[in-house]
């Protein structure tokens, strides 16, 4: 073992110090050459006749050489080194083929590269600088129909009695405003618990970490660790920034710590700039203080697993200690589990939405790279046909098939290496594509970078291995069957060794146009889901109303100044020209934000044992339902009347009607929420809350002076443009009030396509990909036909002395090149059949075998593939004859 | 002159090689070739150059060693010396080739169409 080991040692040393030993092996021979001589003049030879002697019996010395050379050498390394030159002096001889080989390598290499970087930074290990992501799991609380979040008390007893895991901790997103000049900038935080960094490893550059303490009373810890490039853009990295104060959410916090640079905070989606402690969820989260209610389900967190445990044996001990909470508080617990999630399919950030997309990329990435596969092997089959002669000879002078397989091999490495080079590059410039996607909110662009680490790397360069040898292995398997003495006969090329050979470059034709057509279906599938999902209503009317919002909070404003301001402002705006009516919510649908929630009771209906009735429900202003559009069955509308002094009232929608008041009107009835019961005054038609997605949900409305919250949003029934409005309304903001700034102004339109937006990257992901799945596949397709007919001209000329005529040739061409493209459909729809149910959650009301993604991929494909086949039939009619037959 | 020599079987080189060393000790590659033709009663066709391959591949199989020296006339040539691990190489090989012979000698003496029978 070490002897070999030694030998390949000296070996790679001779084989790097060529130039000393041949060297040394001349001084050899020349003194072996002399002692020859001088013994032949010792036998009474003359000088010419000894010197003549000695060399006839040394015999050919540059043989020797060549001998010593290789027995001293690596003969692979040399012989390696030998196809490598040579394959590069092939590649500079035909720039053309090297260029549309590499450009569809590139591609295809590239759009894997690019899904894997978003995977691996989005998926995978989404948090820069956090030690041990692959033990990250998520948490959520779990009822039979719903997920939820945790509440405070549950998540203390997580942390008290489960052993299998290092630690827990909370991450909630939130946001605040901080206004900088007249411009109110929108920055996103989170509320962690006091754990948070030292649990993820991460140290402040300057300050310091939460304090465990600081996790414990009603906003008694104003603290507040920083991001580094807040610290910078805002504070102008200041090095004396610890201790210094900034007011958040109407709070003065002091900062206390700066962290790293790189540190993103851990939410899918968006770069946190500030961290609070869990203490300070009443300034921060609405609702009130939640840290000692078990029934507050708002907490958003990750648990950390020891090393060695599977998230089977950790859900087993969280399970178990969610059935001892069911049973200990039923008031709060019953019914309710807790879930683990592994970090990639973390369903409350962008993780859980992002994945089934990324997932179908993958696929249709390794498509994209199939095709361009079977593009590259057609380009270099063609080229060895070209390459026949020389290969031949080379085959007749002795080379070795494993010689000439590894040579091809060698081009063909060559080839993806570029491509590989190309594809990486490609995906790094794409590694912040994904965010151009999706929509800016308030000014602030979503953070979702690719991640180019060794892992991404290393399964890109697998993956150009291994595609490397799909298409390199194509010629080779034609090459290893060469008929030498048949090749070297004639350099006959007709049609019937044309046709022998052509099968393989059909097949691939084939399986171009049927993958070809997978992805066009898929992409059709799921154009059809956003345009159903774009054109369906919501339940509220999407033209001609527009939300923003006025940050009354940071501006330090109490609930009775907040009252009195927002009643002017309503008054203000409604007098603008051009506005119908304009009332406040403290959500609006599809928004961002989360709406309340509550256990409910209600009269006269007796819940099952393990049945805990409870709804969302929104604070809407007087007018409220006029202005956004949602129509009323039955009752009447908040007015300014329904205050704080008159007697509780709500309105429910027709879900929450039907499911506790069967075959009732239930206006007049009464409803209990958060310990009040309220009489109903109306029910409105059922909307879409959070999702378009979503199934119909029970949900009522209260009267906002009933449940104030200082923070709101704003919704306006106009015709104005955003902008327009926008602007008119600053105006009366600034004459109210110099400190306030406006959130952005969208429209209620604009806010339901952003809450569409990951079916939208899907589409436009798919499409784009789709849409250079077809190019790659015309030039297949063009390939072939154009390569036939120049090979089959002897046979066209035939045909055309025989009485055929142009138009004729023309069709028989295109036929040709049809039958290709049909019969590659047809395998493409049956594969299609079974592949694009697994698009499932990304289809919005189509079915997966929907016709007309299907139809419009049949044409659009039959459509290129004439076109592709137009040139070569074309060139067809044009042979002549006379040339043809006499081609050979 | 040369139509009987004969051709040398592929390793057969390295083994005459080694069994030279092994009886003359110290040598340089002109006297081992020499010795060699002197021995085979020049009945072998050897090119003398063709023995350095066969002289580098034994060095770097570690069976023997080389270094640069004085002829007995004064002149300056490369010296080959067979190494331990070079001996007990030889005498392997002389084994394998000892058996060999000996069979290809039994078969070959059987007589013609002794098959038949």
């Amino acid at each position: 073992m070490s002897s070999r080991l030694l030998r390949l040692i000296r070996r790679l040393r001779s084989f790097f110090r060529v130039t000393e030993q041949d060297r040394d092996l001349d001084a050899e021979m020349s003194a072996h050459l002399e002692l020859a001589i001088e013994e032949n003049l010792q036998r009474g030879l003359s000088q010419d006749e000894a010197r003549r002697q000695a060399l006839i019996h040394f015999g050919g010395s540059q043989q020797a050489k060549e001998n010593h050379r290789e027995a001293r050498s690596l003969p692979l390394l040399e012989t390696l080194l030998q196809d490598f030159r040579f394959a590069l002096r092939m590649l500079r001889r035909s720039p053309g083929f090297a260029l549309l080989a590499i450009f569809c390598l590139t591609l295809g290499i590239g759009a894997n590269a690019a899904v894997f970087s978003w995977m691996e930074g989005l998926l995978f290990r989404p948090y820069p600088m956090v030690a041990n992501q692959e033990r990250l799991v998520a948490l959520t609380g779990s009822t039979k129909a719903d997920r939820t979040g945790l509440s405070w008390p549950d998540f203390l007893d997580l942390q008290r009695n489960c052993k299998l895991f290092d630690a827990f901790f909370v991450s909630k997103i939130t946001g605040t405003t901080l206004s900088i000049g007249d411009r109110a900038q929108v920055v996103t935080g989170s509320i962690v618990s006091a754990n948070y960094f030292n649990t993820l490893g991460i140290h402040p550059i300057l300050g310091r970490a939460f304090d465990p303490e600081e996790d414990v009373g009603r906003s008694a810890h104003p603290v507040t660790v920083i991001s580094y490039q807040l610290w910078k853009e805002r504070f102008g990295g200041d090095p004396q920034i610890i201790g210094k104060t900034q007011r958040m959410d109407g709070v003065i916090h002091t900062i206390i710590g700066v962290a790293p640079e790189g540190f993103y905070g851990t939410f899918v989606g968006w770069a946190m700039k500030f961290w609070v402690p869990a203490s300070m969820e009443d300034t921060f989260e609405a609702g009130g203080y939640k840290l000692e209610d078990r029934g507050e389900r708002w907490i958003e967190s990750y648990g950390r697993l020891k090393a060695g445990v599977t998230l089977e044996q950790a859900q087993q001990e969280v399970s178990a200690v969610a059935k001892r909470l069911d049973a200990d508080y039923p008031a709060t617990n019953r019914g309710h589990g807790i879930q683990l999630w592994p970090l990639w399919q973390t369903p409350f950030n962008n993780a859980g939405n992002l994945l089934p997309t990324l997932e179908t990329m993958l696929v249709v990435v390794v498509f994209v790279l199939l095709i361009a596969c079977a593009n590259v092997g057609n380009l270099l089959l063609v080229r060895s046909f070209a390459r026949r002669h020389e290969i031949t000879v080379r085959v007749a002078v002795g080379a070795g098939r494993k010689r000439l397989l590894q040579q091809l091999l060698i081009e063909g490495l060559v080839l993806s290496a570029i491509g590989a080079i190309g594809g990486l590059l490609i995906a790094r410039w794409c590694s912040h594509l994904l965010v151009l996607l999706l929509p800016v909110r308030n000014g602030n662009a979503m953070h979702l970078p690719g991640e180019m680490d060794w892992r991404v790397m290393a399964l890109s360069i697998a993956v150009c291995l291994l595609a490397t040898l799909l298409f390199a292995l194509v010629p080779a398997i034609q090459t290893s069957k060469i008929d030498l003495a048949g090749t070297l006969r004639s350099e006959m090329a007709g049609v019937a060794r044309g046709r022998g050979k052509s099968w393989v470059r059909s097949t691939l034709v084939v399986v171009q146009v049927s993958l070809c057509f997978i992805l066009l279906v898929g992409a059709g599938l799921l154009l059809e889901s956003l345009q159903k999902i774009r054109s369906d209503s919501p339940g509220f009317s999407t033209d001609g109303v527009l939300v923003t919002a006025v940050n009354l909070v940071a501006s330090g404003y109490d609930a009775e100044h907040a009252k009195s301001f927002q009643e002017e402002l309503i008054d203000r705006i409604q007098a603008l020209p051009g506005v119908e009516s304009v009332a406040f919510a403290r959500q609006t649908p599809l928004g961002y934000g989360t709406f309340s929630s509550a256990p409910i009771a209600v009269e006269g209906y007796q819940p099952a044992p393990d049945e805990q009735p409870s709804a969302d429900y929104n604070q809407v202003g007087p007018g409220y339902f006029a202005t956004v559009g949602i129509p009323l069955v039955s009752g009447r509308e908040f007015t300014r009347s329904d205050n704080e002094t008159a007697a509780p009232v709500a309105i429910i929608n027709e879900t929450l009607a039907a499911r506790y008041w069967p075959g009732k009107n239930p206006v007049g009835e009464r409803l209990q929420a958060k310990g009040k019961w309220m009489q109903i005054v109306g029910i409105a038609k059922t909307s879409k809350y959070y999702s378009m997605r979503e199934q119909p949900k029970p949900f009522f409305y209260v009267p906002r002076r009933q449940d104030f919250s200082i923070s709101g949003a704003l919704t306006i029934r106009t015709r104005l443009r955003p902008e327009i409005f926008a602007a008119a309304m600053s105006r009366e903001l600034k004459a109210m009030d110099q400190n306030l700034a406006l959130y952005e102004v969208i429209s209620l339109q604009e806010q339901v396509d952003r809450s569409t937006s990951a079916q939208k990257v899907a589409v436009t992901l798919t499409g784009t990909l789709g849409g250079l799945a077809l190019v790659l596949a015309a030039i297949g397709l063009y390939g072939v036909m154009s390569y036939t007919v120049s090979q089959s001209t002897r046979e066209l000329g035939l045909r055309m002395a025989l009485g055929a005529n142009s138009s004729g040739l023309f069709r028989l061409v295109i036929s040709r090149g049809l039958v290709l493209t049909i019969s590659g459909i047809f395998l493409g729809a049956a594969l299609a059949v079974g592949l694009t149910r697994l698009l499932g959650y990304l289809l919005y009301k189509v079915s997966p075998y929907d016709l007309r993604a299907f139809g419009y991929a049949f044409l659009v494909l039959t459509l290129v593939s004439l076109i592709a086949c137009f040139l070569p039939a074309w060139r067809a009619t044009r042979v002549d004859p006379i040339v043809a037959l006499r081609y050979e | 002159m040369s139509e009987s020599k004969l051709d040398l079987l592929q390793g057969t080189l390295d083994l005459m090689v080694l069994q030279t060393l092994a009886a003359m000790g110290t040598l340089h590659g002109y006297g081992i070739a020499r010795r060699i033709e002197q021995v085979s009663g020049n009945e072998v066709l050897l090119n003398q150059g063709t023995i350095y391959a066969s002289l580098v591949r034994l060095q770097q199989r570690g069976w023997i060693s080389a270094e640069w020296g004085t002829s007995t006339n004064n002149r300056k040539a490369k010296f080959y010396s067979i190494t331990k691990r070079g001996r007990k190489q030889l005498s392997q090989d002389a084994a394998y080739w000892q058996r060999l012979s000996e069979v290809m000698g039994r078969v070959l003496a059987l007589p013609e169409g002794s098959g038949d029978k």
